[in-house]
């Protein structure tokens, strides 16, 4: 079994509004022999900045990269955003030798040099990769048996293709068949890989949830009995605000939404309460009675 | 929180005034790294038409945006608030068959954008944040006895002063002052 150790990278928002997938991801990767580093220098990604200045976003981005390399670990995030952020940031810091310099010279002034001789991986990555289908699956000690589910996978984990090269972004299998591991049945849905409209809020809230309101729709149409999202902005819109869209436009949705590791956690057997359930706004009891 | 705004009746008609026309434009923005192949734009619509945000918007078109840059007619675009409305969802960065790059296009323009003063409120203070702290957001004192009660371990607080020097040589704090109203 190849060493699984990897400087944990929460980012920003996890830890202000979604605890849950913190500490359930913590738990499963506890279990599946995925050791977790801390790192307490860790500054935001960049990818909220760059809209100001994309200067910014690859020095924040660089200072990350450089710490993971000081600590000789590679890096495993949580948040699709960040992921791309830090993914892009390397593989073009490695690539572009000019910009590389250019960065160098900035990190100077504060000790620091990019050498790129570090990786970043997503969660759902390290557990097809390094843990293996396999291996997941003789961790499931109570399987789903009549679970329909729908999975989101946040824009940035897939796109743009070109950078990220980790699944086919308009027809993606990594996370279904991580669930599918779980017995839980992945339902097809409309627009499936659509943006949950998250990343534009502070700006504008009508059409994020206009989007979202449209998504819920499409999943509770197409049966389903809960979501899985692995982004905390897509689960921030489906179930921190599935309230609020219901309120909104005089809907019921009642989707369960829940973190893939609180699937997975569930299913290897994990108490509820140490994968952070009650975290979850939408009622999820429907979704323990299938277990 | 801006109010989504209906085009302006000029660019509703299309009319071009010469005189708003800036044609060494479209070189500058070609040179920024992400705009480079802004004139292989060939208008055929497919970020648009696949675009979920300008599905609900009665303003935002990634077509409409790119040609105008192309024209060189980007100072009405600069402050719109359309600009601010891409999601940055790739989409299609993804699927433009001429290979451009929109998201990132949107990403120059919005820097230009911010470099003469036209900055949303909630993303200069998301900017001042992380100079302050080192993330975007601050996460209240109730959170974090929440994360001990739980267990969990302290969270990273970036190395401040290397942070404050960093974002100095490349201009970040002038870029999110705010300017004199």
């Amino acid at each position: 079994m190849p060493e699984s150790k990897y400087l944990l990278y929460l980012g920003c928002v996890i830890p202000y509004r979604v605890l849950g997938y913190e500490i359930s991801a913590r738990k499963v990767a506890e279990r599946l022999g995925i050791e977790l580093v801390e790192m307490p220098e860790f500054n935001c990604c960049g990818l909220p900045l760059d809209p100001i200045s994309h200067e910014m976003m690859l020095i924040l981005a660089a200072q990350n990269l450089c710490l993971a390399e000081q600590k000789k670990l590679n890096i495993m995030t949580l948040c699709p955003g960040c992921n791309g952020t830090l993914h892009k940031a390397n593989k073009t810091l490695k690539e572009d030798r000019g910009l590389r310099e250019e960065v160098n010279r900035y990190l100077k002034e504060v000790g620091m040099q990019f050498k790129g001789t570090t990786h970043v991986k997503h969660f759902i990555q390290v557990l097809v990769e390094d843990v293996g289908p396999e291996r997941i699956k003789d961790s499931i000690q109570k399987p789903f048996n009549d679970l329909k589910v729908a999975e989101h996978y946040g824009c940035h984990l897939l796109r743009p293709a070109k950078h990220m090269d980790l699944d086919d972004p308009e027809n993606p299998t990594i996370l279904k068949n991580l669930i599918e591991i779980t017995g839980a049945k992945c339902v097809d849905y409309m627009d499936e890989t659509e943006c949950c409209g998250a990343p534009i809020i502070g700006v504008n809230d009508k059409i994020p949830f206009q989007l979202a309101r449209d998504k819920l729709n499409h999943i509770k149409r197409a049966g389903a009995q809960a979501l899985i999202t692995i982004c905390p902005f897509c689960h921030i819109m489906f179930d921190i605000n599935q309230p609020r869209i219901e309120r909104a436009f005089g809907e019921t949705f009642l989707i369960p939404t829940l973190h893939y590791p609180q699937l997975l956690g569930l299913a290897m057997g994990i108490k509820p309460d140490d994968l952070a359930l009650k975290e979850n706004k939408v009622d999820i009891s429907r979704v323990l009675n299938l277990l | 929180m801006t109010k989504e705004t209906t085009p302006k009746e000029d660019e509703r008609k299309r009319i071009l005034k010469i005189a708003e026309v800036n044609p060494g434009l479209q070189y500058e923005l070609s040179k920024a790294p992400g705009a480079e192949k802004l004139m292989q734009c060939l208008q055929c619509g497919t970020c648009t038409a696949d675009c979920p945000i300008a599905r609900f918007s009665g303003s935002y078109s990634p077509r409409l945006i790119i040609r105008m840059a192309q024209l060189g007619l980007i100072s009405k675009v600069l402050s719109s608030d359309t600009i601010w409305l891409c999601a940055a969802c790739f989409t299609c960065t993804d699927r433009c068959p001429q290979d451009l790059e929109l998201a990132s296009v949107l990403r120059v323009l919005r820097n230009m954008a911010v470099k003469k003063g036209f900055i949303p409120e909630a993303l200069r203070e998301m900017g001042s944040n992380v100079v302050e702290t080192g993330s975007v957001y601050k996460v209240p004192g109730s959170r974090i006895r929440k994360r001990e009660a739980a267990g969990l371990p302290p969270l990273p607080k970036s190395n401040p002063r290397r942070l404050a020097k960093l974002a100095e040589i490349v201009g970040f704090p002038k870029l999110i002052e705010k300017r004199g109203m």
